[in-house]
């Protein structure tokens, strides 16, 4: 591991003053990322200032009906939340099928949002990886990507990344609309979630649109008045990152799907917000068939490799299944 | 870089002179000695670091030692208090729970903290109501909730009942 130096600021404003004038440094929430990440020598900060306990660690009550959520909220902490549990049971769901009590107990809700892909040619620095190395190449394109992306990769040029995003819980910050508060060295700004995580487009290194010294202060949740689920699949029961997620929220109004929101997990560089099958099911009847249809005219524009074409299937009964079980047709 | 922190671990309190790029895994064993914590994959994938950080579990492979503070520290020893073995170590031995042994410290603190987390009313993945007041520690719960401890001795099996016994006594299994 590269030496560094650990800073320990007194408020927000002080750490994003730190990090500010540390062109190589890097903020340090729960550290189950960042710490193995620094381990593999993939991660090279020569400062870490620590923001796990200055940021706050608290939910609280929103003045529109909606949830506040501190960036250094432990990830256990925010799935037990009743409020969470009761008003957002997906993103409670998303929270508990990610990583392991031990990892939940220490990882953040802003470091969750950051973690970086999981990738095994990101995290072997013998392997060209144009994420970690802009230019060397991308390995996983013609080797082993099994569990890559099937939506928006960048299949050539300097940019070529076919990575994932890893997080469980941003996958269903994104089905909630969720708005991610940031303090930076120019001032406070608010990101809609679905505007943090990018598409690898022509620089694969850069996972989401923050500016180095940024700071994910809060995630607000607007308020959700729709049930709504979340729906893993993975090689064993517990403890495994996501081939395929989908984060659901539906309403029905006499047999017609009033509202819908829809986000896939394990498919893409970013959480992929399922916009067309939305549009596809509002006012469709809430039934099997609108279901796959709509999740087929999604994942139309997928673009598999030779290793993971079984991901589109997936995706789409996956997508079938979740809304079948919202609409209480499925047990 | 060194950097001067002062470990507060199973009662004790250990000032200690450290480079910042110490684990609180290798600052235990290396440094003070403790032992009880072990070096699996020292990636946060085998549990076998588990310590407990102010009564909540956690992989100490993946925990800067500069990050702890004052926060206490209890290894699977500590538990052990007076010398005297807690009602964990005394089910793993009662009910077999081990073969090699090198998982047990760190599923003993795992245990430790599932029984807490359970008295806590948390939930788990495969809880089927998320909004019940109460969590029970059924054996399919402490499956899922033990699950980021391996045993590459697949002691499993053994495992469950000790992690129940003990949640039996405390009151949180049905
Ligand atoms: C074995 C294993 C299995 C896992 N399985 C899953 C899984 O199934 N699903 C899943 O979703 N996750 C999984 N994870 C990942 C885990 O959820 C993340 O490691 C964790 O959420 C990261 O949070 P942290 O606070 O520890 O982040 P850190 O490691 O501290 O930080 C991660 C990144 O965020 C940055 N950062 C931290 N805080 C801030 C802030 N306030 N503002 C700006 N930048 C910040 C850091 O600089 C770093 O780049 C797994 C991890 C491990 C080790
Ligand atoms: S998929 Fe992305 S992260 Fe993986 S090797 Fe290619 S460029 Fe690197
Ligand atoms: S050694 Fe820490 S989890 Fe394996
Ligand atoms: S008893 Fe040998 S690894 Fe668990």
């Amino acid at each position: 591991m590269r030496e560094f130096r650990y800073a320990a600021a007194t408020d927000p404003a002080a750490a994003v003053a730190l990090l500010a004038g540390e062109p190589s440094g890097a903020f340090l929430g729960g550290g189950t990322n960042l710490v193995d990440l620094m381990k593999l020598g993939v991660a090279t900060p020569d400062v870490l200032v620590d923001v796990r306990t200055l940021t706050s660690r608290e939910v609280t009550d929103a003045a529109d009906g909606g949830l506040r959520i501190g960036a250094g909220v432990p990830n256990a902490d925010l799935a037990a939340d009743r409020r969470v549990r009761e008003r957002y049971p997906v993103l409670a769901q998303a929270l508990l099928a990610a990583a392991s009590g031990q990892l939940r107990n220490r990882a953040t809700t802003a470091g969750n949002l950051l973690q970086r892909t999981r990738c095994g040619y990101f995290t072997d620095v013998t392997r060209p990886c144009n994420k970690r190395s802009p230019g060397s190449g991308c390995g996983a394109l013609r080797g082993l990507h099994r569990n890559h992306a099937v939506l928006g990769q960048t299949l050539d040029g300097p940019g070529t990344c076919v990575a994932t995003q890893p997080s469980d819980m941003a996958v269903a910050m994104v089905a909630l609309d969720a708005v991610v508060q940031v303090l930076g060295p120019d001032g406070a700004r608010s990101i809609p979630i679905g505007e943090l995580h990018r598409l690898p487009g022509d620089d694969a290194s850069r996972d989401t649109t923050l500016r180095h010294g940024e700071l994910v202060t809060a995630v607000d949740l607007p308020p959700m008045d729709m049930p709504s689920r979340y729906r893993k699949v993975r090689d064993r029961a517990s403890f495994a990152f996501a081939l395929v997620s989908v984060a659901a929220a539906l309403r029905v109004e006499d047999g017609v799907v009033a509202d819908v929101r829809l986000a896939l997990g394990g498919v893409a560089h970013k959480p992929w917000r399922a916009a067309v099958a939305e549009g596809a099911l509002r006012g469709r009847p809430a039934t099997e068939e609108s279901f796959a249809a709509a999740a087929d005219a999604e994942l139309a524009a997928a673009t598999p490799l030779p290793g993971n074409g079984y991901k589109v299937p997936l995706a789409r009964n996956v997508v079938v299944r979740t809304l079948l079980e919202l609409t209480g047709g499925l047990a | 870089m060194d950097t001067e922190i002062t470990l507060r671990v199973d009662g004790a309190a250990h000032p200690l002179t450290v480079d910042t790029r110490t684990t609180l895994l290798d600052a235990l064993r290396e440094r003070l000695r403790n032992t009880s914590p072990k070096k699996g994959c020292d990636h946060g994938q085998c549990g076998a670091c588990t310590v407990l950080l102010d009564g909540r579990r956690v992989n100490s492979c993946l925990v800067l030692a500069v990050t702890v503070g004052d926060a206490e520290v209890t290894t699977s020893d500590g538990l052990a208090a007076g010398g005297q073995p807690h009602p964990l170590h005394r089910s793993f031995v009662e009910r077999d729970a081990f073969q090699c042994g090198y998982c047990t410290p760190g599923q003993v603190c795992s245990a430790a903290g599932v029984i807490e987390e359970a008295r806590a009313g948390w939930p788990s993945a495969v809880t089927a109501d998320l909004t019940a007041a109460d969590a029970e520690l059924t054996d399919a719960e402490i499956r899922e909730r033990m699950s980021g401890n391996l045993c590459r001795c697949a002691a499993y099996a053994n495992i469950v009942p000790a992690v129940a016994d003990v949640a039996q006594a405390s009151g949180v299994r049905r």
